[in-house]
């Protein structure tokens, strides 16, 4: 008996840590390139409500999937045109994308389905549970590779470290960091598809419910390198595993059974933070110094 | 090799480069001097790409071009070693070298070719060092090898200097002239900014003067001038060399210090147990290549460094303070003037007001109230302009923003509001850098006004020559311990450049 | 002239935003100018619209003051949401608790739980900022989340009237009333919730400029924002201007719960925001961080709260959350040009 929970518990903490993964992955590009991301949260609901929307149009959720991440990728391209080209402060930024896709997809379900936010159930057969997942975890040596043994990841690296050395080698740090930027917004899109087509049949309204910070704080806890961040990942993943466990089985009231994993977020923060050392030119907008 | 024709280039209303016009011949060490602030970083890095000039032109081989970026440059064999090395810390010294033009594919880096390219590279030019070493181990003078075999891994057949001497010790320096030299006989062109004549004259074939971002004068050959009409030229009128100074009459002692040590934050140990006293009426200056634990010594006193990091103990006129905050020192007669004035000594966006009460915010009669709460705005504004008066500020409007003021004017307001103290004991850290001239001698003249009034003063300068034209008694610090105490009036600057590499006169 | 540049990128953010608004309204089907001018109209008629947008605005000139000083510190205070939910549910529970009292006691006791309540709401965050370098984007969002479900669970299993099926709380003491307009204003009717607390909103504006810009707490608080080391240089401890900061920035947030429940509803009602804290990242940011800007943001948006409500109920398929495409629109223009008016700071990574 134990055995089958014990199994169960690991399926649930590897389904759960998924959208997280895809997300603090993202978020890895964009940051280890200088450019804070807060915006995962709502790269995730554009990722989960394009691609809710699209499959149940065309009833494929491969193209619901492409079309999420052609969404996160036009999105996250607004975070690094604000950021990068008007310099502007990169949580601000992010924050009004966050409040941007609040919005944006109640107005257009609104509209189009005339609903209070959440679009039409897909049928089982139009859904995609496994294949987010595999693409996760997948993502994890390839992001090692391409970070630490090709060109681009060099480069994307000095940049994030020390983007003036990176200019005066020759490298255009303006486009790297937007290359960054828009990577992360593809991966959080995956993320946000895997929520709406993959965990569930539906978006609904503000569904990421937080994971786009919790993904965050995966990816400081995680120090900024993959497999670290995947652990982190997994930790959280398992915690939220637990909640769901625990929900009925135990006395305790369901709120403070929720709360666990924003509590379990700030415990980590702060006890781990001082440990972490963040890419160097992180959150500074690169201007020639006088 | 290249000319620059005419490069006008403008920052904001600064007129940094108007209309520079210079010509550099293959195969010479050509020198570019000037003070801080004459132009010739701006006109170099305009050369490299770094910025684009204006108006004017870049020839190269007698052929004008285009230089919009530093990868332009870079493809025309012009390389540059920066004033700040530009170096990535957390990477390798083969990595670093490589960055840009990496060996391999785009889908797989060949990080072993790099390495060995870097070890014969090395090896050739006679400039060791280790391909696998991360940055942050390398010593500064070892981190300078690295630019250099950058720029040489580009094929720099021109190669561009900004003040390379600024961090190394003189044996440092003989080194890497040597390795000039070496160059040069290779046939590489080498082009050096620099604010050191000494260097120039011993260095170089050319050179060019420049000033408030034009060239002075006629093309030079070195041979054919000499140090006086150098410094004329750059500064526009005979240099006084030696500023008045009267005989301290120094008092009690006001700060002694013993066995002060300071860590930083990676742990290491950057002040080495210094132990020295200061009295009233005299200046006790410390001369030192940057970094030996100088803005430690100072931020220590002043208050400034976590109590957790330091130990020793540190006494104002017998009181013990080592336990006291920033700002009881301030209350207890401690100015400081900060070396680096933009990130500790000023708010540039507030105003000059608001700047002036920095530090003493609490105290009577800038707040009323209990525990200092109300600001008295009509008092602040009194002292604001009368500061402003005093120290000569420019232009003298209270309400400007800080940002707006000269580096200058800037450094003089910091000086105002911390004499205005009437302090006991005076920190004072770089207090010309960045300072055009005129203001310099007024800065000086403040500082032995304040010494002669009674007041004790710690000075830290990197420049050798006002640290011992101002000082009573100097303290050599290396690798954050006093190697010794010497008298700067009897002291000739050789000596004092040797205690400083940590070696011994005779 | 001054002024005039200052009115203009914010002017120019929200026609952006209306323009942006445009294209999303038409790709609906909807007619832009119809849905505006019903936007605006319903806002400003006498005395239903002035009267509901002063209402809505009074918890967005208080959030609007909160963002705004947390941000004069260098801090970003997401949790305005979760502080006033937290300070709601703290008035209400003083409310309901201490009913017996004269309404001289107990109407500045609720106002020192709303307040008291927000401010160690965002304290914890602060804290968590100053002694460990926890951002406080994170911190303060997890917050929210938490402040949400606590009041939610207090509110089912311990303050519910038995077999009301709407998730509130049993109304607070009658003594613990705050006046409608209605009450003192003749020809304005008493359902219109419009209350005290936007005279108390106006008069914490007035105390927001003092404190920062005549008291030396103040100074000290935008020095550390402008620049930490030079603050530090000023004998200022970052550590503690960051956690007064956001205590401060956390009361002005739980002032929200002194209108929302002694005002409106004389009680906690379980959803009662409609997203009064993040709209109150836009209001101070179009605001500049000023408190008179804030409050002319706040008009604005709780104009935009006023005639949302219109344009749900009178449009074919435009609903309300139009206006939060609207805010996030306007964030992003007024960030995007902090490139031109030199620098807004932001609290560097821990280093001081």
């Amino acid at each position: 008996m134990r055995d089958i929970f014990k199994i169960a518990l690991l399926f649930s903490t590897i389904r759960l840590a998924t959208p997280l993964l895809l997300a603090s992955l993202g978020g890895l590009w964009s940051e280890r390139s200088g450019v804070i991301n807060i915006a995962l949260e709502g790269l995730l609901l554009a990722g989960a409500f394009t691609a809710a929307v699209v499959t149940h149009l065309l009833h494929n959720p491969w193209l619901g999937l492409t079309a999420a991440i052609l969404a996160g990728m036009a999105t996250a391209l607004v975070h690094a045109f604000v950021c990068i080209t008007c310099k502007a402060d990169q949580v601000v930024s992010g924050m009004a994308i966050n409040i941007l896709f609040l919005g944006l997809p109640a107005l257009l379900s609104g509209a189009f389905f005339d609903s209070t936010g959440a679009t039409p159930q897909i049928p089982k057969g139009e859904l995609l549970p496994i294949a987010p997942i595999v693409m996760a975890f997948a993502l994890v040596p390839i992001t090692w590779y391409v970070l630490n043994r090709t060109r681009f990841g060099l480069r994307l690296r000095a940049v994030g470290e020390n983007p003036e050395a990176a200019d005066t080698a020759g490298i255009r740090v303006e486009a790297v960091r937007y290359a960054g930027v828009i990577l992360s917004g593809a991966l959080a899109a995956i993320g946000g598809a895997y929520l709406s087509i993959g965990q569930s049949s539906l978006f609904t309204r503000n569904m990421s419910a937080g994971r786009g910070f919790i993904a965050l704080a995966a990816l400081i806890f995680g120090k900024w390198r993959p497999v670290q961040t995947m652990l982190a990942c997994l930790l959280f993943g398992l915690a939220e595993a637990v909640t769901i466990q625990m929900q009925g089985v135990t006395p305790i009231p369901v709120e403070f059974i929720q709360m666990i994993p924003y509590v379990l977020t700030i415990v980590v923060l702060a006890g781990f933070i001082g440990l972490s050392r963040p890419p160097r030119a992180l959150g500074l907008p690169y201007e020639k110094k006088r | 090799m290249i000319e620059l024709r005419n490069i006008t280039k403008r920052f904001g209303n600064v007129l940094a480069n108007d209309r520079v016009s210079l010509k550099v011949e293959p195969g010479t060490v050509h020198a570019i001097v000037g003070e801080n602030g004459a132009g010739k970083s701006t006109a170099m890095r305009i050369a490299y790409g770094f910025y684009s000039a204006d108006s004017g032109d870049i020839l190269v081989d007698g052929v004008a071009q285009r230089i919009a970026s530093p990868q332009d440059a870079i493809s025309r064999h012009i390389g540059m070693v920066h004033q700040h090395f530009m170096l990535v810390e957390t990477m390798t010294v083969a990595e670093n070298i490589v960055l840009g033009a990496e060996p391999g594919s785009a889908a797989a880096l060949d990080l072993k070719g790099a390495e060995a390219q870097v070890r014969r590279l090395s090896e050739e030019l006679g400039l060791a060092v280790d391909p696998r070493a991360p940055i942050s181990e390398l010593s500064v003078g070892q981190q300078q090898r690295v630019e250099l075999l950058k720029a040489l891994y580009r094929q720099a057949r021109l190669l561009i200097l900004d003040e390379p001497t600024a961090v190394l010790t003189p044996q440092e320096v003989a080194e890497l002239f040597a390795i000039l030299r070496r160059m040069r006989e290779q046939g590489k062109t080498i082009v050096i900014i620099t604010h050191k004549l000494s260097e120039v004259l011993e260095l170089s074939d050319n050179v060019t003067v420049m000033r408030d971002g034009k060239v002075v004068g006629q093309p030079l050959k070195t041979k054919e001038t000499n140090a006086a009409e150098l410094a004329r030229l750059m500064v526009g009128r005979d240099v006084l060399l030696r500023v008045e100074k009267k005989a301290a009459q120094p008092g009690d002692t006001v700060l002694q210090v013993q066995d002060l040590k300071v860590t930083a934050a990676d742990r290491t140990r950057r002040l080495d147990g210094v132990s020295f006293t200061v009295r009233a009426g005299e200046i006790v200056g410390v001369a030192g290549v940057e970094g030996n634990g100088q803005t430690e010594l100072i931020e220590a006193l002043a208050g400034l460094v976590p109590a957790a990091r330091t130990s020793g103990s540190i006494r104002l006129a017998g009181d013990d303070i080592s336990s006291l905050d920033a700002r009881q020192r301030k209350e207890r007669g401690i100015a400081h003037i900060p070396e680096d004035r933009h990130r500790r000594g000023l708010l540039l966006d507030f105003d000059l007001a608001e700047n002036s009460i920095l530090g003493v915010q609490r105290s009577r009669p800038m707040a009323v109230g209990p525990g200092g709460v109300w600001l008295d705005e009509a008092a602040i504004h009194q002292r604001a302009e009368r500061i402003v008066h005093d120290f000569d500020v420019r232009p003298p409007n209270i309400a400007l923003p800080a940002r707006s003021l000269s580096g200058g004017n800037q450094q003089k307001l910091i000086i105002g509001r911390e004499l205005d103290l009437h302090p006991r004991l005076l920190l004072v850290a770089q207090p010309t850098r960045g300072v055009d001239i005129g203001a310099i001698e007024f800065i000086h003249r403040q500082i032995l006004a304040l010494r002669d009034g009674g007041c004790a003063v710690l000075l830290v300068s990197a420049e050798l020559e006002e640290v011992t034209a101002l000082a009573d008694r100097l303290l050599v610090l290396h690798q954050g311990k006093i190697v010794r105490e010497v008298d700067p009036a009897r002291t000739t600057t050789a000596e004092i450049g040797l205690l400083m590499t940590g070696g011994s006169p005779a | 002239m001054k002024l005039l540049r200052q009115l203009i990128y914010p002017l120019l953010a929200v026609a952006a935003a209306f323009l942006v608004g445009s294209i999303f309204i038409l790709l609906i089907g909807d007619d832009p100018i119809e849905t505006y001018s019903l936007l605006i109209g319903s806002a400003l008629s006498w005395p239903d619209g002035i009267g509901y947008t002063l209402f809505y605005a009074t918890p967005l000139i208080f959030t609007g003051l909160a963002v705004a000083v947390a941000f004069r510190c260098g801090l970003l205070n997401i949790g305005a949401e979760g502080q006033l939910i937290a300070a709601a549910f703290a008035t209400a529970w003083a409310g309901i608790t201490f009913a017996g009292l004269p309404a001289w006691i107990l109407i500045p006791l609720c106002c020192l739980a709303a307040m008291g309540t927000g401010a160690v709401w965002a304290g914890v965050p602060g804290v968590l900022r100053a002694r460990f370098g926890a951002h406080e984007v994170i911190t303060t969002i997890m917050m929210n989340f938490i402040a949400v479900a606590l009041a939610s669970y207090f509110t089912q299993y311990h303050y519910k009237k038995e077999g009301d099926a709407i998730l509130e709380t049993v109304p607070i003491g009658e003594s613990g009333h705050i006046a409608r307009f209605g009450k003192f204003l003749p020809g304005f009717p008493e359902r219109i919730p419009l209350n005290l607390a936007f005279v108390l909103a106006l008069v914490a504006c007035v105390l927001v400029w003092i404190f920062l810009w005549r008291t030396r707490w103040g100074y000290e608080i935008r020095a550390t924002g402008a620049n930490p080391a030079a603050a530090a240089y000023g004998g200022i401890s970052t550590a503690r201007q960051i956690v007064l900061a956001m205590a401060v920035s956390g009361g002005l947030a739980g002032m929200v719960g002194i209108g929302e429940v002694l005002g409106y509803r004389y009680r906690y009602y379980d959803g009662f925001s409609a997203g009064y804290g993040f709209t109150g990242i836009a209001v101070a940011l179009l605001g500049r961080n000023h408190p008179v800007g804030v409050l002319l943001a706040a008009l604005l948006f709780g104009a935009f709260l006023r005639g949302a409500l219109f344009v749900d109920i009178f449009t074919e398929h435009v609903s309300k959350d139009l206006v939060l495409v609207l805010q996030g629109v306007i964030i992003l223009f007024v960030a995007s040009e902090a490139l031109f008016r030199g620098r807004a700071a932001r609290l560097a990574r821990g280093k001081v």
